[in-house]
């Protein structure tokens, strides 16, 4: 039990997909002028992520991992090259059927998220969150953890980060600086602030 | 090279930079950019896979059904990096190695998608193929600029040789830690994104609230 605890904060804090792997930065960039489009979105990363990285991770161990046919009588077979097709195939049908899913049975959570959620399809921070538990070799209940922590590590990024530029629009910034520019160096600094969690040892 | 695809391929390498203005394709430009070469590497991987998806994608755009062609062009990239992936892992294995998961998450690279739907859905191969190679340079640009500055200040290094001999080595320079620190390629980034803007004025984005003049020269 300790072990996921522990593998839940690291996601979160330590392993921030955002702000220390800048995964998804494209979206943390573009889509985090309000708080209230902020949660939505990480709110439906969570979700996703939370589906995708498991399922990803049946698929690598029963499938492509080196040896992994053995139950079909394969057991020299390695399909590992056919990775990142069958994940992206394996995201893309996740977020159609959840958008399916949502605007069938919770309209209001389906409205509330909009446009984000096919959108997801392409935030890198959900290809990437498979990835990793294919290159750390995470187990099943192990990459449960993993993709619900990863998810709200990247949802609670994306909020502060709107919390600020909120209040940031509001300041004298230099011409040139303007938008990008500063939510770059914002960016910046929280990821600094984040690399404060770097020395804990859980 | 006629002007339309000199306009194509320079275009996008300062005024309409995926990076800097498109805010395309930044996730690997913060991430790899700690060694010079790590970048020239992923810079030549995502260069090849935008060529060549916005020239195969442009040869079949007109039988493709608009409402799966989102899943098309995945499948298209993901078998190109796929490619690309394999290429590395075989010649290039120790730096594949540093690059982790970015090289397969070219697949999201926003730019590689971005262009297909923007440009290749709409143009003939050899006009998308350009396309892709302009924007491909672009964001190479980006992040040899990034690569060079990290590298350079934060090891005293360029591609491994010594530029900067450091103190730890008995040279003069103090490395700054800051560089080789995911952050640094923040602020290099944004300082780039205020250096253009200073020089092309029309990219500058206009402020959603301004603070009255008067106001201001008061508080100045």
């Amino acid at each position: 039990m300790e072990g996921y605890i522990s593998l839940f904060v690291k996601a979160i804090f330590i392993e921030n997909l955002a702000l220390s792997f800048f995964l998804g930065m494209c979206t943390f960039l573009a889509v985090s002028k309000q708080i209230g489009t902020a949660i939505g979105l990480g709110a439906a990363v969570v979700l996703v992520q939370a589906i995708t990285v498991p399922a990803n991770n049946l698929i690598f161990q029963y499938l492509l991992n080196d040896g992994a046919l053995a139950w079909m009588g394969l057991p020299e077979v390695d399909l590992s090259f056919l990775g990142l097709i069958c994940y992206i195939g394996v995201i893309a049908a996740m977020v159609q059927i959840l958008e399916m899913v949502l605007d069938k049975y919770f309209p209001a959570l389906y409205n509330a998220l909009g446009v984000f959620l096919p959108l997801i399809t392409v935030n890198c921070a959900i290809l990437g969150g498979s990835l990793f538990m294919v290159e750390r070799d995470y187990n099943f209940s192990e990459s449960v953890v993993y993709g619900v922590g990863s998810g709200a590590g990247w949802a609670l990024a994306i909020t502060a980060l709107a919390g600020i530029r909120e209040k940031l629009k509001y300041s004298d910034v230099p011409e040139g600086l303007q938008g990008l520019g500063i939510t770059f160096i914002t960016a910046g600094l929280m990821s600094l602030g984040f690399m404060a969690f770097s020395g804990i040892q859980l | 090279m006629d002007a339309e695809t000199k306009k194509v391929v320079y275009d996008p390498l300062v005024d309409n930079n995926p990076i800097t203005l498109q805010i395309l394709g930044i996730c690997s430009a913060l991430a790899v950019t700690t060694t010079l070469a790590a970048s020239l590497l992923m810079c030549l991987a995502l260069t090849v896979v935008v060529a060549c998806s916005n020239a195969s994608i442009s040869m079949i755009r007109q039988h493709v059904p608009s409402s799966i062609r989102i899943i098309v062009q995945m499948t298209i990239i993901a078998s190109l990096v796929i490619v690309v992936d394999q290429l590395l892992k075989a010649f290039a294995y120790d730096i594949a190695k540093t690059l982790s998961v970015f090289v397969g998450l070219i697949i999201t690279n926003c730019i590689v998608l971005g262009r297909a739907e923007a440009f290749a859905m709409k143009n003939p191969p050899m006009i998308s193929m350009f396309d892709g190679l302009g924007n491909g340079l672009g964001y190479s640009l980006v992040l040899i600029i990034v690569g060079t500055v990290r590298e350079l200040f934060g090891s005293g290094t360029l591609l491994g040789y010594t530029i900067l001999p450091s103190v730890n080595d008995g040279g003069w320079y103090y490395t700054n830690g800051l560089m080789l620190l995911p952050p640094s390629a923040f602020f290099i980034i944004g300082l780039m994104i205020w250096g253009i803007r200073s020089w092309k004025a029309a990219q500058v984005e206009q402020p959603d609230f301004e603070i009255q003049k008067k106001h201001h020269s008061e508080v100045v």
